[in-house]
């Protein structure tokens, strides 16, 4: 027995010791959290986020540009934007799709531009050195708070502005990340004074969210617009009067070095042709369930758009 | 240091239905509930087995496949095919606990001494009398060891489990990861490693307690035998 | 099945990195262990340390250690270096406690006997007493071998490579040929990495296949 106490002080001393020389720098793991090098010149580094349609954009943004002859290469499903866009901003990726309206909050908390027009003007000169976003697209898709409908039918609610009253009965599932979003919970406070009962951390818009929702564990989600499960269950997206979810416009976000004639040209291609009924057809497609490559999709799409 | 430890000591991380003490409860049932339902399954199994001595190649093959099944597979393929909820989660770490349960039940009572075994038939003792009054008590260090290695293993997957919705001390460091918030990833990763330690000390004491001193290995000159 | 087919490519990228991320923290750790068990089988203090916190770092969830590790050496959290590390003192570990008794239990007249013949410390231990060692030795190598290939799936949830990525792929598009491959993959490793860890144990010490 004191011989085990004796290895146990000795572990703790060691241990502190260990901590104390050890992290003292304190330099912040999850900061440029990269696995590495950035990509040679004429490379150019794709990166997507943790959920399928920015797989989905990432592929086509891909495959437009190696058409153009440009080589790329892919770094996909690296995680929410707090995790990549550091990535992006040391040069580990150097492309990455984007939303509109979340990435100007990203950029500057108290944006308050909500249509398309003025969000994209806000964008252009909130993001910073080194990075520029290129042409947007028509396609949009939204965080959107859904509900069964029974939910909606029992309170009656078509909007958020409807449903705010009762917001404390409901518990709220989303990504974590959506607890401090401006958009998030912080949104829905300050813009409908709805403050739910509690928050279930799920993902983004994935198989948990739609899981939870459909088995009653949750009674809102956080989901995104052109995702067809919300119609398939014959779920209600509330309407936002408020404007709490900017518009979201599809595009792409570059390191400005890497965006030469030749990529430009090629992702501005893509843009003028995406709109939101293509992209829910597409995340359609891709959730069939044989689950085609988000590559093929992307390639079969870009074949018959003409690109 | 302040990465490690600044989300730990702020109080207002104890707190409320996503605090610590609730997040710490939530995990140790998990923990229980998975570990109790394995014990259920496992050591009769696994008893029985080392009592009579058949089909021990079976079991030990089965035990080290089960042992070689990769927890975050198993734990997203029972969650896609049973849903949410508790159950899939528990299933997944019911099924991981089980072997080191199993095999200690079966190493155990199949290393009691021969003679031992013959003394208490000879003695009288009916098969069942033979198996809970004279192999079980015997096997103790081995089956213990087994519902320790069992419940190691079980608080350290249950962190996973919150990759797949579930509540415990996982939650901290998947949220962390979401929010680029190392304190709290770290928070929660010190919370589970500090629990593990603590859970396999409470269980080395009650070995202690539980476990005949006959049994104690004894110190001689020669080194530590059995 | 044609799943599995169609992408023969990434199966194989896959298994490349789990293979490394496995494979080297076992010779890591290998290496590693040795010295630290002789030490434990010579002394009694140093056994009662190095066993003590062999236990308690085994105790440490996967996980947990992958997540402080960026803390305490500097590394980022992406870093497959964490994912060595942290196998590495697993297999650590688990092997200083086997190698001790298996040095411990090496007979005395055994290594009197080498010493008389002329056997210098060193080379004693390297020629004999190890050897002996060896079957224990490889069976702490292979329980180490399988929790490793198990643990490097866990770190596909914060991100690196290695068959995990088809569980957290799979689950995201709701999936299971996806999962069940992998599941499968890992289990094939597995065995594969178990037979040549009894073979090569075999053939490393031919004295017990003598006489039978």
């Amino acid at each position: 027995m004191k011989r085990t106490v004796a290895g146990l002080v000795t572990v703790l001393v060691a241990a502190l010791g260990l901590t104390a020389c050890g992290g003292g720098g304190g330099s912040d793991p999850l900061a440029n959290n990269n696995t590495g090098s950035q990509s040679p010149s004429d490379t150019i580094t794709v990166g997507s986020a943790n959920f399928a349609e920015s797989q989905l954009l990432a592929e086509i943004y891909a495959a437009a540009l190696t058409k153009a002859g440009v080589k790329v290469t892919k770094k996909l499903n690296i995680g929410s934007r707090e995790t990549y866009l550091p990535a992006l901003k040391d040069g580990s990726i150097d492309l990455i799709p984007e939303y509109s309206g979340v990435l100007l909050q990203y950029f500057k908390k108290d944006a308050t531009a909500t249509s398309a027009d003025d969000v994209y003007a806000a964008l252009q000169k909130a993001v910073p050195d080194g990075l520029s976003v290129l042409d947007k697209s028509a396609a949009e898709d939204k965080d959107a708070i859904v509900v069964t409908k029974e939910t909606a039918q029992k309170y009656n609610a078509k909007s958020l502005a409807d449903i705010a009253p009762h917001c404390g009965d409901l518990i709220l599932g989303s990504a974590p990340e959506f607890q401090k979003r401006p958009d998030g919970i912080p949104g829905l406070q300050k813009n409908y004074n709805c403050t739910f009962k509690s928050f279930t951390s799920l993902d983004a818009d994935g198989p948990l969210t739609v899981a939870a929702l459909s088995q009653g564990s949750i009674q809102a989600a956080d989901m995104f617009t052109t995702d067809s499960t919300i119609e398939k269950n014959g779920w209600v997206v509330l309407e936002d009067p408020k404007f709490n979810f900017a518009a979201q416009n599809v595009l792409p976000l570059i390191n400005t070095k890497k965006a030469s004639d030749a990529v430009k040209k090629a992702l501005n291609a893509v843009s003028a042709k995406l709109d939101t009924k293509t992209l829910t057809e597409l995340n359609t497609k891709l959730a069939a369930p044989d689950k085609p490559d988000a590559s093929k999709v992307a390639s079969d799409w870009l074949a018959s758009a003409g690109l | 240091m302040n990465l490690l430890t600044s989300w730990l000591f702020d109080p207002t991380n104890w707190s409320g239905p996503t605090g610590v003490p609730a997040r710490l409860l939530e995990h140790l049932w998990y923990t229980a509930l998975a570990l109790a339902i394995a014990i259920v399954i496992g050591f009769p199994l696994g008893a029985l087995v080392g009592h009579t001595k058949r089909g021990g190649f079976v079991l030990v093959g089965a035990a080290n496949v089960l042992r070689a099944l990769p927890t975050v597979g198993v734990l997203t393929l029972v969650v896609l095919l049973a849903g949410i909820g508790l159950v899939p989660p528990i299933a997944a770490l019911t099924l991981l606990a089980i072997p080191p349960i199993m095999a200690g039940a079966y190493a155990g009572i199949g290393a009691v001494e021969p003679v031992v075994v013959d003394a208490a038939r000879g003695v009288g003792m009916r098969e069942r009398e033979v198996l809970f009054q004279v192999e079980i008590p015997n096997a103790m260090p081995l089956i213990f060891g087994g519902v320790r290695s069992a419940a190691l293993q079980v608080v350290a997957t249950a962190t996973i489990a919150a990759y797949v919705g579930l509540g415990g001390l996982g939650r901290y460091v998947f949220d962390g990861l979401a929010l680029h918030d190392y304190p709290q990833m770290a928070g929660g990763a010190i919370l589970v490693a500090v629990l593990a330690v603590l859970v396999e000390l409470v269980l080395t004491g009650v070995q202690r307690l539980v476990v005949s001193p006959g049994l104690r290995p004894v110190r001689t000159s020669g080194g530590i035998q059995r | 099945m044609t799943w599995v087919f169609d992408h023969l490519g990434l199966l194989g990228d896959l298994t490349v990195t789990h293979v490394y991320l496995s494979v080297l923290p076992v010779l890591l750790g290998l290496v590693i262990a040795v010295p630290l068990g002789w030490a434990a089988s010579r002394w009694r203090p140093a056994r009662a340390v190095l066993l003590t916190v062999s236990g308690l770092l085994y105790t440490i969830p996967s996980l947990a250690l992958i997540v402080i590790l960026p803390a305490l050496i500097s590394t980022k959290t992406l870093d497959p270096v964490n994912v060595i590390i942290t196998l590495t003192v697993y297999t650590i570990a688990l092997l200083v406690r086997s190698i001790a008794d298996a040095l411990s239990s090496v007979p005395p007249t055994v290594v009197a006997a080498a010493t008389a013949i002329g056997y210098r410390p060193f080379k004693r231990f390297v020629g004999v007493e190890f050897p002996l060692a060896v079957p224990v030795v490889v069976a702490g190598l292979r329980v180490a071998m399988v929790s490793n290939i198990s643990l490097v799936s866990v770190g596909a949830l914060i991100g690196i490579a290695g068959y995990g990525q088809l569980f957290t792929n799979g689950f995201q598009l709701q999936f299971v040929t996806e999962i069940v491959t992998g599941i499968v993959a890992t289990l094939l490793l597995a065995l594969v990495a178990d037979l040549l860890l009894q073979l090569i144990g075999r053939l490393v010490t031919p004295w017990t296949r003598v006489g039978r």
